[in-house]
């Protein structure tokens, strides 16, 4: 089921289906990070208040990034 | 390229541009290559530094390297990106493109990074991969296959780790071929791969996946130490931890040698008044102006030199973009941007490179809000005036294991950082409305500093504190030497032209506790802040009222304790400082920004230091 990285809990892994945002600029900024389709994804560390911001791992990298920015992010959970 | 040398004869130097993302090596690789001489420049039109050096091949040729600020992709979302790009494409007025680039890449990170070098061959520019950090990524289980990888690329990879002269052997030996080739315009330059940076990634990733295979480790070493560093409780508390450690040492360690400073200005006062005729004005000029002056604000190099030694081991080692990570979660509740923490910090040091490193900033109000509190953070220039003011003032008890001293320190340090989330949280809900924020930002793997990098930088520093006391400190010392000493100084301070203009200011001053001798050093304290303390030695040390010895003592017995806790509140907010109002106007185009600046500052410093005043009385303290 294809759902928002925002909602992955935290040390489950998903895979990046895609990009949906109207702010296509950040969808930009996302992919040249590092995101891509079909790259496993795994929020590991939460800010203290409202779980924000997130730190992922992605290939071996560790990202940090905002709610607002991770929400951009699809992916389907493993 | 051909260019003209000093002597007339025509020598080819190529030129190379070290081109890559945030955190994978570029500075260490620039000073290994350079020896770490390098030029640090502006840019035409812009104040992002970038820095130049050279370097000789093994075959004799000469090659210059610049070293540009990391980037991602090709866009520039903000200004210092843009500049890195422009100046990869020839863009920047005054700078001839590079003839070649080294694009530098983290190995641990390429299946995520690999997309970028397929950007860069849109460049038009001869392109090589060099691999960095080899090593560390084979001890994270990574194994790559270069040959694999060159062939796939269309472009030459080398692998390199750049902060062992074994490590770094591989690249001068390409080096040493291709920057002929590059001269003689044999070197290849790849094709172009188009602008889908969807169809990009999806190529780079068939790439590593045929070239790159990856052990995956239970946990590595960085993970492992992230799951307690990176806790949303525990990690703040460790944070906060080091930075109370961190004031606490600036404290601690530097008596001694604050101490043998000290001494030896007091020496040179003494020389000078035996070599120089008794009771002349030059006497008087060399020892209460120059030394009295200068040698008040060079007693703060220790200090200075360990605030940075903690700063600059906090950015080598990977743990700042945590601390960022960390308090972002407090920055999005005052609806900062999380990549204002960066700029921030940088304004611990001085507010000038924080408010130039708020161009890291996407969004212009929150770049404007940005630079609007920048001034709030601990800058150095006010530290001469807090280890001053808390030397002579407070005690120096311990408190379990820490010092009082170090303590209040902190304590100021806390203040200015609240009031800046306070101002920035009120800027954002009414002149900023509007703008959405973001972070962002890749959390590096820790590494140890590299001892030559940290001690290079750490020398910058301390030069930049040195220069401002020859530049700014020992002609400020002069002008108030003669302004504390004319017409006549017979009725003490008062009768002079520097009693004069102060008793003009200090009826405005006097209802928040300040004195004539405060109000005179404020004027030029305009120049940079702790022009203040080297007013206040020169000011007391020509007035024949005020007791003899070290500036300490001689503010005990000059000043209350409500008087000195009144001054701390001052500089916590205090306005003045030319050089952060200058570039306010440079960097917003306009004198709005920064009057406006200056205009609220100086309504906090006051009310602060009023309250504090009358607080601090009325305790009878």
């Amino acid at each position: 089921m294809t759902t928002r990285l925002t909602n992955l809990a935290k040390n489950e892994t998903g895979v990046i289906t895609g990009f949906d945002d109207a702010d296509t600029d950040l969808c930009t900024r996302l992919r040249e990070i590092g995101f891509a389709e079909g790259d496993n994804v795994t929020p590991l560390h939460f800010g203290l208040f409202g779980k924000n911001p997130m730190s992922v791992r992605l290939n071996g990298a560790l990202i940090a990034l905002r709610k607002a920015e991770a929400k951009a992010i699809l992916v389907k959970a493993l | 390229m051909v260019h003209e040398n000093q002597s007339g004869t025509r020598q080819k130097i190529a030129r190379f541009a070290l081109l890559g993302a945030p955190n994978c090596g570029k500075t260490s690789l620039f000073n290994a290559l350079t020896g770490g001489r390098a030029k640090v420049a502006n840019y035409p039109g812009v104040t992002v530094e970038y820095r130049k050096g050279e370097f000789t091949l093994p075959n004799n040729q000469t090659v210059e390297l610049l070293d540009l600020p990391g980037v991602y992709g090709d866009c520039g979302h903000s200004m210092d990106e843009r500049v890195a790009i422009d100046a990869v494409r020839g863009n920047l007025e005054g700078e001839r493109q590079p003839d070649g680039l080294l694009f530098l890449m983290d190995a641990s990170h390429i299946t995520t990074h690999l997309h970028n070098v397929l950007q860069a061959k849109n460049y038009g520019l001869p392109v090589v991969l060099v691999l960095n950090m080899m090593d560390m990524a084979a001890r994270d289980g990574i194994e790559i296959d270069v040959a694999a990888l060159e062939s796939s690329l269309g472009i030459p990879v080398v692998s390199c780790v750049a902060v062992r002269a074994s490590g770094r052997a591989h690249l001068l030996d390409f080096l040493n071929g291709w920057a002929g080739e590059i001269l003689n315009d044999t070197a290849t330059v790849p094709n172009a791969e188009g602008d889908s940076l969807k169809d990009l990634q999806a190529k780079a990733r068939n790439i590593s996946g045929v070239s790159v295979s990856r052990i995956e480790k239970a946990e590595t070493f960085t993970q492992r130490i992230d799951k307690i560093v990176l806790h949303p409780v525990l990690g703040i508390a460790i944070l906060a931890a080091i930075l109370v450690f961190m004031f606490q040492a600036v404290y601690w360690w530097a008596g001694p040698f604050m101490d043998a400073i000290e001494s030896g200005f007091g020496w040179l006062q003494g020389v000078s008044e035996r070599l120089l005729p008794a009771g002349g004005w030059l006497t008087s000029l060399v020892s209460d102006g120059v030394i009295a002056g200068v040698g008040s604000v060079l007693i703060f190099l220790p200090q200075i030199i360990i605030l940075f030694a903690f700063i600059l081991l906090l950015e080598a080692s990977g743990y700042m973009a945590r601390a960022a990570f960390l308090v972002d979660t407090l920055m999005a509740k005052v609806g900062l941007n999380g990549r204002a923490f960066i700029p921030l910090l940088s304004s611990f040091a001085c507010a000038i490179p924080g408010i130039m490193a708020a161009r890291t900033i996407e969004q212009e109000r929150d770049r404007l809000t940005t630079i609007l509190i920048a001034p709030l953070m601990t800058c150095a220039a006010r530290w001469p005036v807090y280890i001053m003011i808390i030397g002579a003032f407070i005690p120096n008890t311990k408190i379990g294991f820490l010092r009082l001293q170090g303590l209040v320190a902190f304590g100021l340090v806390v203040v200015g950082i609240l009031f800046a989330m306070i101002m920035a949280f009120i800027f954002k809900r009414t002149l900023m409305k509007g703008a959405k924020s973001t972070l962002l930002i890749e959390l590096p793997s820790y590494k140890m500093p590299v001892f030559k990098d940290y001690l290079l930088g750490l020398w910058d520093r301390a030069k930049i504190f040195i220069n401002r006391a020859g530049r700014i400190i020992l002609p400020a010392s002069v002008i108030i030497w003669f302004l504390a000493s004319y017409p006549t100084k017979a009725n003490g301070i008062a009768g002079t032209f520097a009693g004069k203009i102060g008793g003009v200011i200090e009826p405005v001053l006097r209802p928040i506790g300040f004195n004539l001798e405060i109000a005179i050093s404020l004027i030029p304290g305009m120049a940079a802040r702790e022009v203040v303390v080297g007013a206040l030695a020169t000011i007391y040390s020509l007035d024949s009222e005020a007791v003899d010895g070290p500036i300490r003592e001689v503010l005990q017995n000059s000043w209350s304790l409500p008087t000195a806790l009144a001054f701390l509140a001052w500089f916590v907010f205090a306005p003045q400082c030319l050089s952060t109002l200058a570039i306010m106007k440079k960097e917003t185009n306009g004198w709005k920004w920064p009057l406006f600046a200056f205009g609220y500052l100086f309504v906090l410093a006051y009310v602060a230091a009023g309250l504090t005043f009358h607080t601090a009385t009325a305790f009878g303290l």
